[in-house]
C-alpha cells in the first residue's frame, strides 16, 4: 500500500522481517445471531469491529533493534502478536526471511517458531506456577528438538542459564520464589533456550523497578551482542527507546506515523504526534514541563476518524488531513513520516 | 512549626510469624503550600508512609510509634470521629487507579454531592453547584454533562481529573497523591501533572507526591525523600538531590536511568534487589548492594555492615550513610532531632 515509501526508501538487502499492509480487526458483535438487529421494520445484520491495526508497513533488518512506541491502544502489542503468529492478520502479509508466514498452518510454522521467540510484559503471568525453572527452560528445547538426548537438553539449559546469570541451583525452584527482575531473567533464558535469531519483546521491563529495569536492559543488550539477535521491542517508554533502539516506529491509533533511526528521531521529531509525545517525557533537567498540549483524547478504534487518524488532535490539520489518509514518505535523513503537513512543507 | 510534622514514625504489620516493620524512624515535615516527593522502588514503604498519615493502614498494620502532628493536632492519638473530619476535609488522597477509587454504580455528581454533604450542612442543589465549579477547575470538557455520567463512561485521563476534582472539593490543606499518573499514558500523565501543579499553586495546597518516577518528582516537587527498605535514606531540596545525590542508592537510582547513559552503552545497574522487610540485612539495609562498603584504600568500613546509619547533614540535604558521614567527618545528628 505504501509503494511510494518502498520505492524511495534506501532498502538494504533482504530485511529479516517484512510487514506489509497488515490489518487486524477484532469483532465486537459476537456470533451471527447476536449480529441481527431490527431496524425500521427490517432484520439487518450489523457488525462492529475494533480496528487494532490498519495498514502497518515495517521492515526489520538483521541485527537491529526496532522499537515500536505509542500509547495504550495504539496497536503496538497487536503488531507483536501478529508477527509471532499468535494472531492472524485480517489483511496484509508478513514475510520472515523472504518467506510468507502469516498464512502457514500451525505445523508449518514450527520451524519459524524456533527462530523467533517472545518475551512478555508480566513475568508473574508468563511463568507456569506448577513447573520448576528447569522444566520451564527444558520445555521449549524438547518441543523444538525432540531428537535431542536428555543430556544434550540439560547441557543447553545449563549453558543458557549461565549466559543470563541464573545460578544453577535456581533450576529446582518454582517461579513464585523469585522477584520480578529474576523472573524476567528466567523468561529471557526461556526465549534464548532454543537459540533464536529474532526476539519480540512486548514491554519486557514495564513491570519492573528502575534499578531492575537497568539490569534487564543490560542483559538484553548483552544477549544481542553475543548472539547477534534482532529485536522487535515494544514499549511506551521513550527514554528506553533512546537508549536501546536502532530505529524507532511511532504508532498512533493502529497506524505507523513515523519511522526513523533513533538519533534522528530524538534530534528532530517530525510528525506532530511524535513531537507531542517527546515533549511529554518527564526529564530530570528542566524544572518546568514545557510540553505540547494536545486537544482531546485518542478516538476510539471502533469508529476510526476519516483521513489522518490524528487530525482531530493535530494543531496543523486542514481539509486534506480530514479526507485523505497520509502514507509514509521517506526523507533524506532516513526517516519516514506519514503526515500531509510535513509532506507539503507546512511544518518543519 | 510546619503544617505537618512527622517524627520517628514506626509502622508494623502484625503477622503470625511476628511483626514486620514496614516503616522505621520516618521523619519529615511539610509547610503550607509546599510540594514534597516521596521516591522509592516497590516495597520501600512509600505508600505505607502516605496511608499512615491518615491512619488508613488496614489491619494487621498499625502505627507502633512516633507522632504525626498536623496543624496543632496529634493524628496518631485522634479518635475515628476526629480523623473523619481530617480525612477528605483537611487532607485528601488521590490513588493510583481511578477506576478503583470511583464508585461504579453512582454517577460522578452523586459521588461528589455525597462527599460534600458528609462534611457540610448544605442542600443538594448547592452541593451540585460546588461540584460543577470543581469540575470546571480541572478542565473537563462539558462539565455539566459529566455530573450525570458514570465512571465507566469516562476515559482514564478524565477519571483522574474527576478524582482531582473530588480531592479539591472541600478545599483541603494537603493532597496526598499516591502514584497518580502511573496507570496513564505519557501525554495524559504530562497533562494531569501540569493540572495538579497548577491547582496546588493557585490554591496554596500542599502536595505529597508518591512516585517511582524521578522525572515527575524533579518537575513537580520542591523537596523530596528517598526511601529504601522502610527507611528514609536521603532528604532535601529536589534539585540538589537530583543534581548531586549523596547516598549511594540515590546515585545508583539516578544513574540507572537510560537517559543518564550514552545510547547503546551499558546502563549503570545496581546489583541485586531490595531485601524483604522481614529479613533485613544487618547494619545499613543497602550494604549488600553498595559499592562503597570497601574504602578507596581497600579496607572495609565495618560500620556499614554492623550499625544502622544515622542522618548526617550535607549541604541542605540529610543523608543516612556511613560513607558520607565519614567523608564529611562531621558530627552526627541523631535521628530524633531531624525535622
Amino acid at each position: 500500500m505504501s509503494s511510494t515509501a518502498h520505492a524511495t526508501a534506501a532498502e538494504p538487502a533482504s530485511p529479516l522481517l517484512e510487514i506489509r499492509g497488515v490489518e487486524k480487526r477484532f469483532s465486537l458483535s459476537g456470533d451471527f445471531l447476536e449480529q441481527l438487529k431490527f431496524k425500521g421494520g427490517k432484520l439487518v445484520r450489523e457488525q462492529k469491529h475494533v480496528h487494532a491495526i490498519n495498514g502497518v508497513d515495517l521492515d526489520i533488518q538483521r541485527g537491529e533493534a526496532l522499537c515500536v512506541v505509542g500509547e495504550s491502544g495504539c496497536g503496538k502489542s497487536t503488531v507483536a502478536r501478529t508477527v509471532m503468529g499468535l494472531l492472524h492478520p485480517s489483511a496484509g502479509e508478513i514475510r520472515y526471511d523472504g518467506e510468507r508466514i502469516d498464512d502457514l498452518s500451525h505445523k508449518a510454522l514450527m520451524p519459524y517458531r524456533r527462530r523467533m521467540q517472545m518475551i512478555f510484559q508480566n513475568p508473574y503471568a508468563s511463568l507456569n506456577p506448577r513447573m520448576t525453572i528447569q522444566q520451564t527452560l527444558e520445555e521449549p528445547i524438547r518441543l523444538h528438538h525432540p531428537d535431542w538426548s536428555t543430556q544434550r537438553v540439560r547441557d543447553q539449559v545449563a549453558e543458557v542459564m549461565a549466559s543470563v546469570g541464573i545460578a544453577a541451583d535456581w533450576g529446582a525452584r518454582y517461579g513464585h520464589e523469585f522477584s520480578g527482575g529474576q523472573r524476567q531473567r528466567i523468561a529471557i533464558a526461556r526465549a534464548l533456550a532454543v537459540d533464536p535469531e529474532f526476539i519480540v519483546a512486548d514491554e519486557p521491563i514495564s513491570a519492573l523497578d528502575v534499578s531492575i529495569q537497568a539490569q534487564v536492559l543490560n542483559l538484553l543488550m548483552e544477549a544481542q551482542q553475543q548472539r547477534n539477535l534482532t529485536y522487535l521491542f515494544i514499549t511506551h517508554d521513550l527514554a528506553v527507546v533512546e537508549h536501546f533502539g536502532t530505529r524507532v516506529a511511532v504508532m498512533y491509533l493502529g497506524r505507523v506515523c513515523e519511522v526513523a533511526p533513533t538519533a534522528t528521531l530524538f534530534a528532530r521529531p517530525r510528525h506532530p504526534y511524535t513531537q507531542a509525545l517527546m515533549s511529554a517525557i518527564p526529564r530530570l533537567e528542566d524544572d518546568r514541563p514545557q510540553h505540547i498540549r494536545l486537544q482531546g483524547e485518542v478516538p476510539t478504534p471502533v469508529n476510526l476518524p476519516s483521513g489522518c487518524v490524528f487530525h482531530g488532535r493535530c494543531p496543523h490539520a486542514n481539509a486534506r488531513c480530514r479526507s485523505e489518509i497520509p502514507q509514509l514518505i521517506a526523507a533524506d535523513d532516513g526517516s519516514q513520516v506519514a503526515c500531509h503537513a510535513v509532506e507539503e512543507g507546512r511544518i518543519d | 512549626m510546619a503544617l505537618l510534622d512527622v517524627t520517628n514514625l514506626d509502622v508494623r504489620f502484625a503477622l503470625r510469624r511476628g511483626d514486620v516493620q514496614a516503616l522505621r524512624d520516618v521523619c519529615f515535615s511539610l509547610e503550607r503550600g509546599e510540594r514534597l516527593g516521596i521516591v522509592g522502588e516497590s516495597g520501600a514503604g512509600k505508600s505505607v508512609a502516605a496511608f499512615s498519615l491518615l491512619n488508613l493502614i488496614a489491619k494487621p498494620g498499625y502505627i507502633a510509634g512516633g507522632s504525626i502532628h498536623f496543624d496543632g493536632q496529634e493524628l496518631t492519638a485522634m479518635s475515628d470521629r476526629g480523623l473523619r473530619h481530617v480525612r477528605g476535609h483537611r487532607m485528601s488522597m488521590i490513588f493510583q487507579d481511578p477506576m478503583m477509587t470511583l464508585n461504579p454504580v453512582l454517577t460522578i455528581g452523586e459521588q461528589m454531592v455525597e462527599c460534600l454533604k458528609a462534611h457540610r450542612r448544605i442542600s443538594t442543589k448547592e452541593a451540585r453547584a460546588i461540584s460543577l465549579r470543581k469540575l470546571e477547575q480541572v478542565q473537563i470538557p462539558s462539565p455539566s454533562a459529566r455530573l450525570d455520567q458514570y465512571p465507566h463512561e469516562l476515559s482514564g485521563g478524565m477519571r483522574q481529573r474527576v478524582i482531582i476534582a473530588i480531592a479539591l472539593l472541600l478545599d483541603p490543606d494537603i493532597i496526598i497523591a499516591d502514584e497518580p499518573t502511573t496507570a496513564l499514558d505519557v501525554t495524559i500523565q504530562a497533562e494531569i501533572m501540569a493540572l495538579l501543579l497548577e491547582l496546588c499553586e493557585k490554591h496554596n495546597v500542599g502536595l505529597i507526591l508518591i512516585t517511582h518516577d524521578l522525572g515527575v518528582v524533579s518537575q513537580v516537587t520542591q523537596r523530596m525523600l528517598v526511601m529504601y527498605a522502610g527507611r528514609v535514606i536521603e532528604q532535601g531540596p529536589t534539585r540538589e538531590i537530583i543534581n548531586d545525590p549523596q547516598h549511594p542508592y540515590t546515585q545508583g537510582l539516578i544513574n540507572a536511568l537510560p537517559q543518564m547513559a550514552t545510547p547503546g552503552a551499558r546502563l549503570n545497574q545496581i546489583p541485586g534487589s531490595m531485601p524483604s522487610l522481614d529479613n533485613l540485612p544487618s547494619g545499613c539495609a543497602f550494604h549488600p548492594r553498595c559499592g562503597f562498603v570497601a574504602r578507596a584504600d581497600g579496607s572495609t568500613r565495618h560500620a556499614c555492615t554492623d550499625e544502622v546509619p544515622d542522618f548526617v547533614t550535607s549541604g541542605n540535604c540529610r543523608v543516612a550513610c556511613h560513607m558520607v558521614a565519614e567523608m564529611l567527618d562531621r558530627e552526627r545528628i541523631p535521628a530524633e532531632e531531624i525535622r
